[in-house]
């Protein structure tokens, strides 16, 4: 069945009351029922829930074949928690058909690359998949197709019963005996644990994985022990060095910056742009950047941010440190300036995935925010963007909070150069779609500037500001006349991947590539 | 022209290619790796023997690593490769006639 | 292949550009950035061994990418190289619109490349006389020669002053206020503009400095050059902002070639405005202004 964003989405798929895309806030209004997890009654006052290793753990929680286990991704590309657990369980427990429910996967999890080969692993649901084992469920060794969520659209799944994660795993930088656990103050850190909380909550089961056990009580906690039935302590649960990285400093790239500074002058031409006024940046080199032009905006009209969101760095924590941004608000941490800076620089709060991006609770950050100012591998001339998929077809994206902040936010602003080596950004149709269109307002590049034609008020502020714009398509045509029109790829019928609109509709899906013969 | 050595030209930084090419038999026996392969892989494969064509090399080993060049790159490594191996990369180049 | 409109010999030329030809992610779009002319070097940008393939990069890089209004220079290697007239032929063959000639030290080096560009264009059957020259003084000779150097060739549009070789030369390092180049600078700008061309200021290399870059663009506008040489994209911007004429006077130049056209209309050559004697003199430098306003966004109307 063709979708809202031209997809086609095998009917095989469409089972038990899935819907394909039907286009942005299609289930606004409608009601949901809340899944219930289980909980064990602890009235006998109890000393500790300290366990010997991983694998009593998964004893003491009655870990069977064909159960799904969760893993949230702040220890990054550090992480030794999540390939630590899947071990246990597999070689000494010898458990199989196993699914991994993770916030994001990525170069720490090689080892469940290896569980998918061996079939130990039969699926994934994930926000993000990136190399080995993006590359194995790419090549269609994962038993069932994976499942790719928004950020937002994960804890919706998970509290709407959709995911029952029947084991949580928490990598905590600190915990007591009793499982409170922070981000912070350990040596391990991470900050925030925004994307751990929700998976806490609705988990039958929870398990704290800690290398520094704290005094009772480790407060004020990010997962609180009233969910934990296990606490481990392990030697470490990460590798600091690449847990958060060194300070975010600003690109110097001139391209990076005149995007920037582009980015930053679409923003002060709108309405939007006002004291009070609400952002969220990624991280990438322009998107960062931005800050560094908006704030000299702020300056010359004497207005503040009134709050930011987001994966959060240093130059944001700057801003609030000047006084410049009210209120910062993350799930997540990127380097040691965040991590140091959460609950202690007075404005910097924690909060869960849900609180963040989730379009099925009663108003989530993403929909108060003003500006996004986002990335993109790809985004077509329907202004759809992938950030999932390789233009060799591969998984090595992540949604991410992606597609939740495009939607919730009044302008949504995709910043990327027009090419990346031979490589055309803007093209006639993105491999994937994750981030659909209709949400996506302005593009910004180094070849110039697109306004998304449904955004006739946008349109309207760049022209009064004499900020020069041109069609998607134009830009779209100068990609290709720079590296050529490419190829289309060739892909085999088996879906490797489904990949879900954050209402729980399905968007698109990821076919297996033929491998590439000359 | 006939490859008499073994040279190469260009390097493996992003948006280059690096072309050796070396005596051969055998007709020529093209190796291509490109970091955008399944989208360009074609292109580069017609470029570089439309080249080679017009260089009139007619037998030789070429290897190209691509890492996203555009054509007119591709084109000057190969050139600049084959005139290499006849030791006339040098001067008195004939622009605009072989070389286009 | 990309046509390029024959080039002209006077345009504004507020900011040079250097890139390694070499290189082929830099130079398939610097343009982008908004410089008066890209300067693709040849010369020390590109290693000795490296100097053949350089030239069939350049080749295919002026022949397939459109540098739009971009003015196209190539810096070829010093005349006591082996390289310098294959660098020419690569040159007229392409189709840039202009040679930057390295180390240049008297007015017969100037005619030898002319010589040679003249060879080039007949052989390569381009426009003769199209490609035009300029020169780099790197040395004190170049200095003392500069007004031969200027006044060698038609071709030869401006020179430029090489800081860095010429601090050697004369046995001293950089100092922020300039006097190490005064009086080279100077002597630069009195042979160009006693010959009619333009006056090029050398590169500004600490790009973490930007007080001091600042500083020197200052001195420079004020000393009267019409631009400036740059290695970093990042640059540009406070060059043109810099260079750019005040509000006042671009509404003054307006205002002085509306009258004088009107005036030179009715027969009259000499007036008064705002109790000013105007008179043809005026025209040029407003005409200039006006240029220079388009130029940077701040003039729109139809009098240049």
């Amino acid at each position: 069945m063709i979708n809202a964003v031209k997809r086609d989405i095998p009917d095989y798929l469409l089972k038990n009351g899935k819907e394909v895309y039907q286009g942005k806030f299609y289930m606004d209004g409608k009601y949901v029922k809340k899944a219930s997890p289980k909980t064990r009654i602890y009235e006998k006052p109890q000393e500790s829930k300290l366990v010997r290793s991983i694998a009593e753990a998964l004893r003491q929680c009655e870990a069977k074949d064909g159960m799904t286990f969760s893993f949230h991704h702040h220890l990054r590309n550090g992480d030794y928690v999540a390939d630590m657990v899947m071990k246990a369980a597999v070689e000494e427990l010898g458990l199989k058909d196993l699914v991994v429910a993770a916030t994001s996967l990525g170069d720490a999890n090689n080892l469940i690359a290896d569980y998918i080969e061996q079939g130990k692993v039969v699926g994934i649901q994930t926000s993000g998949i990136r190399g080995k084992i993006g590359e194995v469920v790419s090549k269609g060794m994962l038993k069932t197709p994976a499942v790719i969520r928004s950020h937002g659209g994960r804890p919706r799944a998970i509290e709407a019963g959709e995911v029952h994660i029947d084991i949580a795993f928490v990598a905590a930088p600190t915990s007591d005996c009793v499982g409170n656990c922070r981000g912070t103050g350990g040596k391990s850190n991470c900050g925030s644990m925004g994307y751990a909380m929700t998976d806490a909550e609705y988990a039958d089961k929870v398990v704290v994985i800690t290398d520094t056990l704290v005094d009772f009580p480790n407060y004020p906690a990010s997962v609180k022990a009233i969910d934990v039935d296990a606490v481990v302590v392990v030697d470490s649960i990460g590798d600091s060095g690449k847990i958060a990285s060194a300070a975010a400093r600003i690109s110097k790239n001139p391209r990076d910056l005149m995007m920037a500074e582009n980015v930053a002058k679409v923003i002060a031409s709108t309405p939007y742009f006002k004291d009070g006024f609400s952002f969220q940046t990624g991280v990438g080199g322009p998107s960062l950047a931005a800050n560094l032009f908006l704030e000299k905006y702020m300056d010359e009209r004497h207005i503040k941010m009134g709050w930011a969101i987001g994966g959060i760095c240093g130059p944001m924590v700057e801003l609030l440190k000047k006084g410049k941004v009210k209120k910062v608000i993350d799930v997540q941490d990127f380097d040691i300036d965040a991590v140091n800076s959460i609950n202690q620089t007075p404005g910097h709060f924690e909060m869960s995935a849900s609180q963040y991006a989730n379009p099925a609770n009663k108003g989530a950050f993403v929909n108060k925010l003003d500006f996004v100012v986002l990335a993109a591998l790809e985004i077509d001339t329907d202004f759809n963007v992938n950030v999932l998929t390789g233009s060799d077809g591969i998984l090595r994206g992540a949604p991410g909070g992606h597609p939740d902040t495009a939607a919730g936010s009044k302008c949504c602003i995709i910043v990327t150069p027009l090419t990346r080596g031979r490589m055309a950004t803007v093209c006639k149709h993105v491999v994937t779609v994750t981030t659909p269109g209709d949400c996506v307002d302005v593009l910004v590049t180094d070849y110039g500037i697109a306004v998304n034609p449904l955004r006739s008020d946008l349109i309207k502020n760049l022209d009064d500001a004499g900020i020069p714009h041109v069609s998607i398509e134009f830009l779209q045509e100068k990609a290709y006349s720079l590296v050529g029109t490419p190829d289309d790829l060739q892909w085999e019928d088996k879906v490797v991947a489904i990949l879900e609109a954050r209402d729980g509709t399905i968007l698109d899906v990821v076919r297996q590539i033929k491998p590439f013969k000359i | 022209m006939t490859i008499e050595k073994s040279a190469v030209a260009g390097t493996l930084e992003s948006s280059d290619a690096m072309v050796t090419v070396e005596p051969g038999e055998n007709g020529v026996e093209l190796d291509i790796s490109s970091s955008v392969m399944n989208q360009y892989g074609r292109q580069i494969k017609q470029m570089v023997l439309e080249t080679l064509n017009r260089l009139e090399v007619k037998s030789g080993k070429i290897t190209v690593v691509d890492k996203g060049a555009l054509d007119c790159t591709l084109k000057a490594r190969v050139e600049c490769a084959v005139y290499r191996s006849c030791g006339k990369s040098e001067k008195n180049i004939s622009w605009g006639g072989t070389i286009r | 292949m990309i046509p390029r409109p024959k080039p002209q010999r006077f345009r504004l030329r507020r900011t040079m550009m250097f890139m390694n030809a070499q290189k082929p992610g830099l130079i398939k779009d610097a343009y982008i950035y908004g410089c008066d002319s890209i300067m693709l070097d040849l010369e020390d940008a590109v290693a000795e061994n490296q100097k053949d393939s350089a030239r069939f990069s350049l080749y295919h890089a002026l022949k397939s990418i459109d540098y739009g209004d971009t003015e196209v220079i190539v810096r070829i290697n010093g005349l006591d190289t082996p390289h310098w007239k294959e660098d020419v032929r690569v040159c007229v063959a392409g189709g840039a619109d202009g040679i930057r000639i390295a180390k240049c030290e008297s007015a017969s080096d100037v005619k030898a490349v002319d010589a040679a560009v003249t060879d080039a264009e007949k052989e390569f059957g381009a426009e003769e006389g199209r490609t035009l020259l300029m020169a780099a003084l790197e040395s004190p000779k170049g200095i003392i020669n500069a007004y031969e150097i200027c006044t060698a060739s038609e071709r030869m549009f401006g020179v430029a002053i090489s800081g860095g070789d010429f601090r050697k030369c004369m046995q001293t390092k950089f100092q922020a206020d300039g006097i190490d180049l005064i009086a080279a600078r100077g002597q630069m700008l009195i042979a160009a503009r006693a010959a009619g061309i333009q006056c090029f200021d050398t590169v500004f290399t600490n790009l973490d400095d930007d007080e001091g870059f600042l500083a020197e663009l200052k001195q420079n506008k004020a000393m009267g050059f019409d631009g400036k040489s740059l290695i970093n994209p990042k640059q540009i911007r406070p060059v043109h902002e810099l260079f750019a004429p005040t509000e006042k006077e671009v509404i003054q130049a307006e205002r002085i070639i509306s009258a004088y056209r009107e005036q030179a209309a009715a027969g009259v050559g000499v007036f008064t405005l705002d109790g000013k004697m105007i008179d043809i003199a005026f025209i040029p430098g407003a005409e200039r202004t006006l240029k220079l306003a388009k130029a940077c966004g701040m003039y729109n109307g139809g009098l240049v």
